[in-house]
């Protein structure tokens, strides 16, 4: 059970290491209700299924029906956009916050504690809370009766979507900023007190320092934002559910819909392994591309 | 002047940044002022509530609003929640920290694949598993039930929680296995006897970040579950918010309500939810 390397050392002792068996438990639910599922999903993309009776197998047919379905691809399109806003708006500010909350000042640490309260709502709280201040008849904007706030914010297909970016960025840009603190707070003192002796000022030293030191922390954490808003359901559903023809049919959406409104869970289920793989693809895409590989420090040597 | 800011960290940092202060208390308004609605107007009589200004306290605030969430089967939810996430927290934890265990402590090849899969499983979208276990838990008899509930949410809990898990367990001494190796101790004792209660803080971190996540989730019961009572939280937020509709204060005082219970924890708990949830990624 053990390799070469290590017989030496357990010949001598003992015990060998714990039985890998240990490790059994966590693996069985893994499998049974996490990867087992995405083989399903592919069985049931080979079928017609609507949910009540048992699935017909059609080969398939649901693919091409899918792929080629202007819908289907509306929606793609729609994804990418989502995470490219999500990306551009996010990143910048998370940055900056962290760099921020990860000062000492007394004042940062109570700003912290307040910026870091949306990760404890959920996103039903979320998407209620800001259905209600956007009501166009009954929300903050109409009562405040500010012209460019009272809008019909999630009713207007050109508004909608920046309404969506917005709200996703209030739910998640928190959780960044904690990942860049973190990122920040590991940079070694002694970069700084090295620069400060050459004489660099704030901006260099962001910008010569802390940027390129945060190096794999934006690569971690622009993965986990790109694959999060890929998968973005829960507020985008609150908030649209009622609002007629919204134009905010994501993948996961729209999945849902062809799935659970239109009762195709074949062709559903094609947007499934659709959102698999290309999660899959950006996730493991960007982790490569930046030499990313393991969850080690980047501090070796320091 | 050098010997100055050494001395004293680095002096340019301790100048105040103005700039970033001004940044700061922006950011701040952005995430408060939505809060502090949702507070302000749970607490506004039904009547006449849009007919003010909603950022400023209605006169005559009462909490009659959280009365009749009370008693529209809010406690039923609270307990289904309850239960989903004290099951889904210690189930996971415990096999997690099993496989934690052994994933740093053998090497067998059983062990390393099963990590390799942890790690790819981490990139797995949840939603893209949704119509799969939806079919599945039919099939076995589990739709409409807390089970159909925790048993995912156990299981896309785990790749992560190994993973900080394991993180910690590398840092436990190697001589202390060693000594209660010669000491004849087994395996299981020192899982009991040194792994478990010098990985505490780590556990706390993984439980609490956990709970969170299986106390917040909307799609596994929005699909998995149908009858009323089976209903959890989240998914009571969006009935209330269909059963009373033009109420905005009763269905913002359901979303307070719910919040409740994890704002304690994050009061009293912060610096360990929140290292919980970068624990993974930011090491």
């Amino acid at each position: 059970m053990t390799t070469n390397r290590e017989a030496g050392v357990t010949r001598k002792t003992r015990h060998a290491g714990p039985s890998g068996w240990m490790a059994a438990p966590a693996l069985a639910f893994f499998i049974v209700f996490a990867i087992l599922p995405l083989l399903v999903a592919l069985y049931l993309s080979f079928t017609n299924w609507d949910a009540i009776s048992d699935p017909v197998w059609v080969g398939f047919d649901n693919w091409p029906k899918v792929l080629g379905d202007p819908v289907t691809i509306t929606a793609l399109l729609l994804s990418l956009k989502i995470i490219v806003f999500s990306w551009v708006v996010q990143t910048p500010i998370s940055l900056l916050l962290g760099v921020f909350t990860a000062g000492r000042q007394r004042y940062r640490a109570i700003l912290a504690a307040i910026f870091f309260l949306p990760l404890i709502l959920s996103s039903a709280a979320i998407a209620i809370a800001f259905k209600a201040i956007l009501d166009p008849n009954f929300g903050l904007g109409a009562s405040l009766g500010l012209p460019f706030l009272n809008q019909d914010w999630l009713g207007d297909q050109n508004l909608i979507l920046y309404v969506v970016v917005f709200i996703i960025a209030w739910q998640f840009v928190p959780f960044h900023t904690l990942i860049y603190q973190g990122g920040v707070r590991q940079i070694p003192a002694s970069l700084y007190e090295a620069a400060e002796i050459d004489g660099a000022n704030r901006w260099q030293q962001f910008w010569s320092i802390t940027l390129p030191q945060l190096r794999y922390t934006i690569v971690t954490s622009s993965t986990l934002m790109v694959v999060g808003s890929l998968t973005y359901f829960d507020v985008i559903f609150v908030l649209t559910a009622g609002v007629p023809g919204s134009g905010i049919r994501i993948l996961p959406i729209d999945m849902y819909i062809t799935g659970f409104s239109a009762n195709q869970m074949g062709q559903a289920s094609v947007i499934a392994i659709m959102l698999c793989v290309i999660g899959l693809v950006l996730a493991l895409g960007l982790t490569k591309f930046s030499g990313f590989t393991k969850m080690t420090s980047q501090q070796e040597g320091l | 002047m050098t010997t100055a800011a050494t001395r004293r960290g680095s002096s340019a940092r301790h100048r105040p940044n103005v700039l970033a202060g001004v940044g700061g208390f922006v950011w701040l308004a952005i995430i408060i002022i939505p809060i502090y609605y949702i507070v302000i107007t749970s607490v506004r009589p039904q009547a006449g509530f849009f007919s003010s200004n909603q950022l400023i306290p209605a006169a005559d605030s009462n909490l009659d609003q959280y009365a009749l969430v009370l008693q529209s089967d809010f406690f039923l939810y609270l307990a289904n929640s309850v239960i989903i996430t004290v099951i889904s927290v210690v189930v996971t934890v415990l096999v997690c920290i099993m496989a934690a265990y052994a994933i740093v402590r053998s090497n067998t090849r059983f062990v390393r694949a099963t990590f390799g899969l942890f790690l790819l499983g981490l990139a797995i979208p949840l939603q893209a598993t949704i119509i799969p276990l939806f079919y599945m838990l039919s099939k076995a008899g589990l739709y409409d039930t807390l089970a159909a509930l925790i048993l995912p949410s156990i299981a896309f809990a785990i790749p992560l929680t190994v993973l900080i898990l394991a993180n910690f367990i590398r840092d436990i001494p190697k001589e202390l296995f060693e000594s209660m190796k010669v000491d004849g101790t087994s395996n299981w004792r020192m899982l009991f006897s040194l792994v478990i209660p010098l990985s505490r803080p780590a556990i706390v971190t993984v439980g609490l970040y956990n709970a969170l996540g299986v106390w917040n989730g909307f799609l596994f019961p929005l699909i998995l579950t149908q009858s009323p009572d089976k209903r959890v939280l989240p998914l009571s937020l969006w009935t209330f918010q269909g059963q009373f509709s033009v109420n905005v204060p009763a269905v913002l005082a359901a979303v307070v309500l719910s919040t409740l219970p994890v704002f304690v924890l994050y009061v009293f708990g912060r610096r360990q939810l929140v290292s919980g949830m970068t624990a993974g990624f930011s090491k």
